[in-house]
């Protein structure tokens, strides 16, 4: 038996952590994605005190490494009476970590994006919220689209370190996988294959994407 | 209530960091009266018109559109957000450098507003703005976006978009300040047929001709206080003040 077959013996434990990363992936990229639109949206409007406390906890998210929130929350937590499991934990880091991240990337478009379109919306009588939605937003997400396909993928490898708090995705697969025989190159080997297949089909969906922008006279490059 | 103005404007006063731009403004705009604003710049005017729809907020004084105060209420409370957005509704904008939605096609420029804003039906917001981009001459653009449009022509759209709220008042800042000569004369021309419709418009501008021949009446801005005010034909002709008479001088 090569080692090769023995990656092949094992393919039921990849595919499940292949496919428990998925779920993983997809639920906190769409929350995480959700709550950094949330967060410019409650960013919009005249500076106050509950804004910049909003930007400072941004900034706290943004400043810490991402396995010592999952850490914080798996392990911390249950000292202050919390205790979540480890996927619930793992995905519950993902969101929050990834959210600032997306929030950050939109305000830093919020607030290079011309004011023309934005003071229009006003003076044609828009409530922050429908500005926002129906005017703002759309602006935000064609503008920064690259980005999000860059904070998707860094998403996604984030996704790994969750194999450290005991989550069962792909890496925590690869890796009892290698322990159990000993083949730690055919294994890793394996899981870089997968990471990038979910890569690069992000990047091919976010390229088609691409195309809502061109169309509007939004990119040039 | 159709005696009320459309717009009133009294003692209006608005600085910026500590240098007074307008001071002890008034203005009264009847229902059908096309006013121009004329002045050199940095007089005030621009300022003066994004009152009326309070995206300047004034320092002192009252303005009213159809009778109803704007900004604040007469014990100088803020209005509530929606309240300050519905009355915006009731007034339309064109500006200097047009501000469409990008993202939007031409139609969809003109219907969002009424639709989302006003709640009306889309197929009748579709209806209205079929032919209102019919009656600026851009009904042939209605699927394009508007980067691929010229100056006068996003103008055009842009006017349709005012229009398609059925405002009170539309207010035009410098509208073909932006655009090539060759452009400017669409923009005006549409202008025109709007003010023969019986429009309420207060317009910015620099275009003397524009003024002379159209307005009701032609209020002159120095240094933030109105110095002249008058019929068209007088203000062009026998102006009263030396201060005008070399404006007019240097725009012949």
């Amino acid at each position: 038996m090569t080692e090769w077959d023995i990656i092949w013996a094992a393919r039921d434990d990849f595919l499940y952590g292949f496919a428990n990363t998925l779920v993983i992936f997809a639920l906190s990229a769409l929350l995480a994605f959700v709550l950094g639109c949330v967060i410019v949206y409650l960013l919009e409007g005249p500076k106050s005190g509950p804004r910049t406390l909003l930007r400072w906890l941004i900034n706290i998210m943004r400043t810490l490494p991402f396995l010592i929130l999952a850490y914080l929350l798996y392990y911390g937590l249950p000292t202050l009476g919390v205790r979540l499991d480890a996927w619930t934990a793992g995905v519950g880091a993902l969101i929050v970590y990834h959210g600032a991240y997306f929030a950050e990337l939109l305000r830093g478009a919020r607030v290079v994006l011309p004011g023309g379109t934005v003071e229009a919306a006003r003076a044609y009588g828009f409530t922050t919220f429908t500005m926002f939605m129906r005017i703002i937003l759309p602006q935000l997400l064609i503008r920064t689209r690259p980005l999000i396909g860059n904070q998707l993928v860094i998403c996604l490898k984030d996704t790994a370190f969750l194999t450290i708090i005991t989550v069962q995705e792909l890496t925590a697969a690869a890796n009892s996988v290698q322990s159990t025989y000993f083949i730690p190159l055919e294994a890793f080997v394996v899981v870089i294959a997968l990471y990038w297949l979910i890569s690069i089909c992000l990047e091919v969906t976010i390229k088609q994407l691409g195309r809502f922008g061109k169309k509007r006279g939004f990119e040039h490059a | 209530m159709p005696d009320l103005p459309a717009v009133a404007i009294e003692r209006l006063s608005k600085s910026f960091n500590g240098i007074e731009v307008l001071r002890d403004v008034d203005l009264t705009v009847n229902r059908g009266e096309v006013v121009s604003i004329l002045g050199s710049s940095g007089s005030g005017k621009s300022t003066l018109l994004r009152c009326i729809n309070w995206l300047e907020q004034p320092d002192r004084g009252a303005i009213r559109i159809g009778g109803q105060r704007i900004g604040v209420d007469d014990n100088g409370r803020r209005m509530p957000a929606r309240e300050l957005a519905a009355l915006r509704a009731k007034t339309g904008m064109v500006f200097q450098s047009f501000n469409l939605w990008p993202h939007l096609t031409v139609l969809h420029n003109v219907t969002e507003a009424p639709i989302h804003v006003k709640g009306v039906a889309k197929k009748e917001a579709v209806r209205t703005a079929r032919e209102l981009l019919d009656k600026v001459g851009m009904a042939h653009k209605m699927e394009a976006y508007p980067y691929t449009l010229s100056g006068g022509q996003k103008q055009r759209v842009a006017i349709a978009r005012a229009l398609a709220m059925s405002p009170e008042v539309i207010l035009f800042d410098e509208p073909t300040s932006a655009l090539d000569p060759e452009l400017v004369g669409e923009v005006l021309g549409v202008m025109k047929d709007l003010s023969a419709e019986g429009y309420t418009m207060v317009v910015v501008t620099h275009e003397m001709e524009f003024a002379r021949a159209v307005s009701d009446q032609v209020v002159f801005l120095d240094k933030g206080i109105i110095i002249e005010r008058a019929a068209p034909e007088q203000f062009f002709t026998a102006p009263e003040t030396e201060r005008v008479r070399k404006f007019l001088e240097l725009k012949q």
